[in-house]
Parts: C-alpha cells; structure tokens; sequence
C-alpha cells in the first residue's frame, strides 16, 4: 500500500468544547467545536517529539469536507460521518446533541472519520483534505472556490436515470441490492439491540433494590444479619455494575452505525455508475439517430417517420443546396458526437475499473472490521459473564453463611 | 448432584413417592426417624350441575401404631384443606399452622384453573401437609388423622359434627371484643418483642415479595427482546459471505443465552417466589397468632380486674382465674416453643432459597459464558489461519 497520509501524520480529534456565536441569520447558536491535533511522525530519535499543531473545527465544516470529497471523487466509497443526531436510543441515553455522551462519542467518531480519509490511498492526497487539518483560516472559502457544488449531480437526475438505464453493469446492480439489504439489517439489529440494552439495564437495577430490604432486615436478625448485609452490599454492586457494560456496549453499535453509513456510501457509488450509464447510452442513442437522418438525407429514402420527411412532403422537396448543408451539419455533429461517445465510454470504463477497485478495497476492510466487532462483542460478553459469576458467587456465600 | 440431596417433603416440585421419602429425609429439628409420609399429587377436574372443582390426591404412608393401615390414599379438594386449618387453629390458637394457598392469586391469573395455577397450588398444598406433619405436636391432632385417612363421605359427615357457622361466629365476635379491651398491658415482654419482630418482618417480607416479582418481570422482558435479536444475526449472514459464519456464530450463542435466560426464570418462580410468598402468609399468620395470645391474657386480665372490683363470689372467680391462669400459660409455651421452631425452619428456608437462586444465576453466567467462549475461540483460530495464509509469499 502506498505511504498514505496516515503514516506519516498523527491525527487526533482530541477535545470538545462547547461554544456560542451567531450564525448565517445573525441568531444566536450554541454550537459543539472540536480540536483536531496533528504532528508528523518523525523518526523518533532520541526522545525528540515534533510538535502539535491544532485547529478547531465544527460539525458542520466536516460536514463540507465529506460533501467535497464525494463530489470529487465519486468513483470512491467515500467514509461516512457519525451520525447528526443520536439515533437508536434506548432509555438511559439521551438524544440530546448537547448531552456530554454523545459529544464524547461524536468525538471518537470524528476521529475515525479523518483515520479512515487520511489512510485512503486516494483520499488522503487530497489537497482540501490537508488543508482542513492543518489551516483554520480561509479554508471554507478554499472549498466552496474549487466549485465543487457545480460538479454535483442533481438528484432528480440521478433518480431519472436509476429508472430508465438499460445495461448497468451488473456487479453495480448486485452492489446495490447488497447496500440496502446491508442498511435495513443493521437498522433492524441496532434498534433491537437498543432494546435488549434497555431490559438488561432493567434487569440489573432491580436487583440493587435488596439492598436496602437486606440491610433493614438484617437489623432485626441476630444470626442472620451478617449474611443479609454483606449479600445486600453485593447485589448494589450488582446493581451498579450494568452502566460501565453499557457504556461498551454503545462504542459496539457506534462500530456497526459506521457501517450502516457505509451502505448509503456504497449506493453513492452504484448512483454514480447507473448516471455515467445512462448518460452514455443517451449520447449513444442521439449519435444513432443522427446518423439515420443524414443516412437518409443522402439516399433520399424515408425509412423512419420524421416531421421533416413530412414538412418536406407537404410543403415540396428542399434544393440539393439545403440538402447539403444539411448533411453537412449533421456530419459535423455526428463526428462531435462519436469523439465525445468515445470520450463518454472510456470515461465509463474507468469509472467501473477505479470504482470496482475501491470496492474491493472496501469489501476487505467492512469484512475485517466487522470480524474484529463481532469478536469484541463476544469478548464484552465474556467479560459481563465473569462479573456477573464473581458477584454472584460472593452472594451465594453470604447467603450459605446466613 | 441436587435430586437426592434436596429431595426432602419440602421440595414438592419431584414426584416423589412417600415410600422412596424414607431414605431421603433431611432432620428438620425430631432427632427421631420420621413415621409419617405424605404426598399430593393428581389434579383432577370433577363437573357437577352446580359446579366445577379440583381434587388432589393425597397419599399417606406411615409406621404409626394409631393408624390403622400403613397406607392411605383420598381425594380432597380446596375446600377440605380450609377445613382442616381451621380446625387446627381453633384447637390451638397459639401455634403457627401453616399457610394454606390462597384462594384467588390477585395479580396475573385470569383462568382459576389454568395448569400453571394448579401446580402450584398442588405444591403449596403439599408443603402444607407435610409442614403439619412435622409439627411436634399438630402431627397428632385428630383432624388431621381423619383428613388424611377418611373416605370422602367419611370426611363430609365428620366436617358437620363440629360447632356450626353460628357459633364460629361467635367466637369470632369474642376474639374481636376482647382484642379491642387488650391484653396488651400485661404483656410479657417477650411477646412484645415478637409483635415488634414480627411488624418489621412482615414490611420487609412484602417488598422482598414484591421486588422478587419485579426482577421476574424484568427478566421476562429481557428473554423477550432477546428472542428477537439473535435471528437478525442469521438474516444478515444471508447477504454476506466472508463475515457470514461469525454472524451465525453469534446468533447460536445469542440464542442459547436466551434459553439459558428462561431457565434462569424458571428457577425464580420455582424457589424464590413461592417460598417468598408462604412466608408473606405466615407473617399474616403470625401477627394472627400473637393477637390470640393476647386475647387470652385480655380474657385472664379482664376476669383478674373484676375479682378486684367484686368482693362477693370471690371463690368462684378464683377458680375461673385459675383456669385462665393454666390457659395462658399453656398457651404462652405452646408459643413461645412454637416461634423458636419456626424462626429455625425461616432461617432454614431463607438460606436454602436465596442459595438456590445465587446458584441459578450463577448457571445462568456460566453457561452463557462457555458459549461465547466458544464462539470467541472459533473465531480466532479462524483469525490465525488467515494470518498464516497472508504470511506465506
């Protein structure tokens, strides 16, 4: 793999801070900013560490980024955010953007974000991109100065040809089906996850109610008082050990969330093909047509209905001068048009030929990082089975002594 | 190895046999070989005109000389076990008789005779004869004997030869006269240390019963969601292929978690719930039993402050006094005896129970914990294949 940025830059996205400032409509704004640190990663010799350089950045500036990115490269699987807004809440967390759980986890997520661009081998030599984590100043005005708004394709376009292309490649067609099935499972598990996450912490917490019963029995019981004290104070324990499993448990679904993301990117991609697609086959199809009418024209022979034909019918032949002329236009269009088909269908070629690499590329990396999630799952599990067992066990020995 | 440890006349739940009893008993608190065996078992339904009811079968075998079989078996219904209680309490209004199953379960049970709400009012019923059984001095009341022994016509003819409705409304009306003129003020201060015992008791019995439900309630919840969650790990594997077997490795283990969670339920409303719940009767019945005693120190106290206000019969009421006197003695033994029994046999059962449950949710962690110990180190020999495979050029 090429040295891509990642490798020779430290990225953190290491702190949050609540800010106040007035926004596009002269309104007042509470606002989350965040500080992104970066230092080259220099030979370490001798114990000398280069030095940080740090801006502020907020939301909605990576929110500019990514939109840059997928426009300039619409070939590639462009990383997605951490969610806008808390999606897939269960009770205890809150959905609000301002509450400190949530910026902590859009911190980790924003950081992932910049990881995975920086170590793209292609994203990660994007000038823009380099520019976002080393120049505070002047850097929106960097952006919106590439145009990049202007290259963006229109979604009703894009909706249009979806509907009436004709060969798409069909890997692309696959790769589609594959992105929705892939978002609605994950949506579907991240929400009954939320869900499991809820009655576990139900299950937990009544627990931490013998506690006190314990305690204010045990004040009335001679031989049994010690047993039912210390196996109270177990059960609070218990009781209290469910938030810290949770709170791992939300960095799991923020590992599948990423993915989730990653399915709306994939579709980018399939999006951008189906247009390239039918855009070609609309040129193919216009340089065809034109070609029958001067065909046409030159033989005299009407083989398909066309208003000309008929004006020409009902209001007399035109001169051969006209007729010429008219070719002669035709001609120039016709040769435009197989310069620019050519032009259209190499463009196509490598469009499928980059995109399907970055897909491969992509499909390794979902399947290792999903690999490795699965198994941190199974380890959080693991690890929420021994404390249950050791807290347990405690209370199980206080109760055999009672 | 819990079957035969635990298969004692207190653990209703085996089918076990009166016979196959004698080899297993655990000594409550009789040094001596126990001689008197029962079991209920056989729900059975019975249609009349007027009415439907549940009969139990009761089998009874015993090496006791009052008997004259050493085996029973009869067919008795709710109805008769009300009996029986009663008079029990009437012939001795200090001890502690056991709690019988209630009448209607308040809280969840829409069909009275549903299977769940039979069986456990089976077990209740068992626990009911045998605690009797073992009472040192209940075990031979003559109640009890014809409950266990007489046919069904037998038993009805009897039941109609004991003091009818009226006058056990009377006698209700005397204990609820005199209970209101006291008994309290010369009360010994043991009795009074119980009364104190036995209110905090039955506060904290009630919200241990109640919080018991709850954490059943909650884990129910639980078992249900997770029923759910493990089949999307198996829907997604569809679409994959690499990732396709970790996914259905973690809906198996997803899915034995849950059925490890149902048992894990199972265990709670089999041990802790209804052991909780008999102990909530019995703190009504205690509190009961302590008010009885003192209606008969209020009838001792009542009669000794008339003698001191009537100079003429004084003889009369001294002899009247002296019997009350004997009465409350008696009856201040018979219960004190009696409270030290039952506050062994509540440790006893508390013990027991909460140890139970410690040792269900400790099955429940350890299976649940072999099961993604399973998984994680399948996954990770598959990891190390594919290390190896990418170190090779």
């Amino acid at each position: 793999m090429e040295d891509c940025l990642a490798k020779k830059m430290e990225i953190t996205v290491s702190e949050a801070e609540k800010r106040t400032g007035r926004n596009a409509m002269n309104m007042q704004e509470t606002y989350t900013a965040y500080l992104i640190e970066t230092r080259a990663v220099e030979s370490q010799s001798e114990g000398q560490c280069a030095p940080v350089d740090s801006l502020w950045r907020r939301y909605s500036e990576f929110e500019l980024l990514r939109n840059y990115l997928s426009v300039t490269y619409p070939h590639i699987v462009v990383p997605p955010l951490p969610e806008k807004r808390a999606d897939f809440v269960w009770h205890k967390l809150s959905a609000d953007n301002m509450d400190p759980d949530f910026v902590e986890r859009r911190r980790i997520g924003l950081e992932n974000f910049l990881l995975r661009v920086a170590s793209h081998p292609v994203l990660c030599q994007d000038k823009i991109f380099y520019s976002f984590l080393t120049q505070e100043g002047g850097w929106k005005e960097m952006v919106n100065e590439t145009g990049f708004q202007l290259k963006a394709d229109s979604r009703v376009k894009a909706l249009n040809a979806t509907f009436r292309v004709k060969n798409p490649d069909k890997r692309f067609t696959e790769l589609k089906h594959y992105s929705d099935e892939l978002q609605s499972v994950i949506s579907h598990l991240l929400r009954v996850r939320a869900r499991v996450a809820d009655r576990l912490y139900g299950v937990y917490k009544v627990h931490g109610n013998y506690g006190r019963v314990f305690s204010e029995w045990s004040a009335i019981e001679k031989e049994m008082g010690d047993g039912l004290q210390s196996a109270g104070h177990h059960m609070d324990v218990y009781a209290a050990s469910i938030d810290d499993i949770l709170e791992e448990e939300e960095h799991y679904a923020d590992q599948l969330k990423e993915y989730l993301f990653y399915a709306e990117a994939l579709r980018a991609v399939c999006r951008k093909h189906e247009l390239m697609q039918y855009d070609l086959e609309m040129a193919a199809q216009d340089l065809t047509s034109k070609k029958q009418q001067c065909e046409e024209l030159a033989t005299g022979t009407v083989r398909t209905f066309s208003l000309k034909g008929m004006t020409s019918k009902l209001f007399g032949q035109e001169t051969p001068e006209q007729r010429e002329a008219k070719i002669k236009v035709l001609e120039e269009q016709i040769q435009e048009g197989e310069e620019q088909l050519k032009a259209k269908n190499l463009e196509g070629r490598d469009f499928v030929k980059s995109a399907w690499a970055d897909i491969e590329r992509f499909k390794e990396q979902k399947n290792h990082d999903l690999k490795e999630a699965l198994i941190s799952y199974a380890v959080m599990q693991i690890s929420m089975c021994k404390k249950g067992i050791q807290v347990v066990c405690l209370a199980k020995e206080c109760f055999s002594k009672m | 190895d819990t079957s035969l440890g635990e298969a004692n006349s207190f653990s209703p739940s085996m089918p076990i046999s009166p016979s196959s009893m004698i080899n297993q008993y655990k000594f409550e608190d009789e040094p001596e070989l126990r001689d008197l065996f029962i079991t209920v078992d056989d729900p059975e339904s019975h249609i009349t005109a007027i009415e439907t009811f549940i009969t139990y079968r009761v089998v009874t075998k015993t090496s006791r000389g009052e008997f004259d079989s050493s085996e029973y078996e009869v067919r008795r219904r709710y109805q008769d076990f009300l009996w029986l209680k009663s008079k029990l309490e009437e012939a001795h209004p200090t001890l502690i008789i056991p709690p019988l199953p209630e009448k209607f379960i308040m809280k969840g049970m829409v069909e009275r005779f549903n299977d769940e709400f039979i069986e456990t009012r089976r077990k209740a019923l068992h626990k009911f004869l045998n605690r009797i059984a073992d009472h040192p001095t209940l075990t031979f009341n003559e109640d009890f004997k014809i409950f266990l022994t007489a046919q069904a016509w037998e038993l009805s003819s009897h039941k109609k030869q004991g003091p009818g409705l009226l006058s056990r409304m009377g006698q209700t009306v005397r204990a609820v006269a005199s209970s209101v003129r006291g008994g309290v003020k010369n009360r010994p201060e043991m009795f009074t240390e119980m009364n104190d015992y036995m209110e905090t008791f039955s506060q904290k019995i009630n919200v241990l019963d109640k919080i018991a439900h709850r954490i059943y309630k909650e884990e129910r919840e639980y078992f249900n969601e997770m029923k759910e969650y493990g089949p999307i790990h198996t829907l997604w594997s569809a679409s994959e292929e690499d990732i396709a077997d970790s996914l259905k490795g973690v809906a198996s283990c997803i899915d034995k978690c849950c059925k490890a969670t149902e048992k894990r339920m199972a265990g709670l409303s089999e041990n802790l719930l209804p052991i909780l719940h008999e102990y909530v009767l019995y703190s009504e019945i205690l509190m009961g039993v302590l008010k009885r005693r003192d209606q008969i120190q209020g009838e001792l106290d009542s009669k000794v402050d008339a003698l001191a206000n009537k100079k003429t019969e004084k003889d009369l009421f001294s002899e009247e006094i002296g019997k009350l006197e004997d009465k409350l003695e008696c009856a201040n033994n018979a219960l004190k005896a009696d409270w030290d029994r039952w506050k062994q046999n509540m440790q006893c059962d508390m013990r027991s129970t909460f140890s139970n449950v410690a040792e269900n949710n400790l099955r429940y962690y350890e299976e649940c914990l072999a099961t993604w110990e399973s998984f994680l180190a399948s996954q990770t020999v598959d990891l190390h294949v594919e290390e190896d495979s990418e170190d090779r050029p």
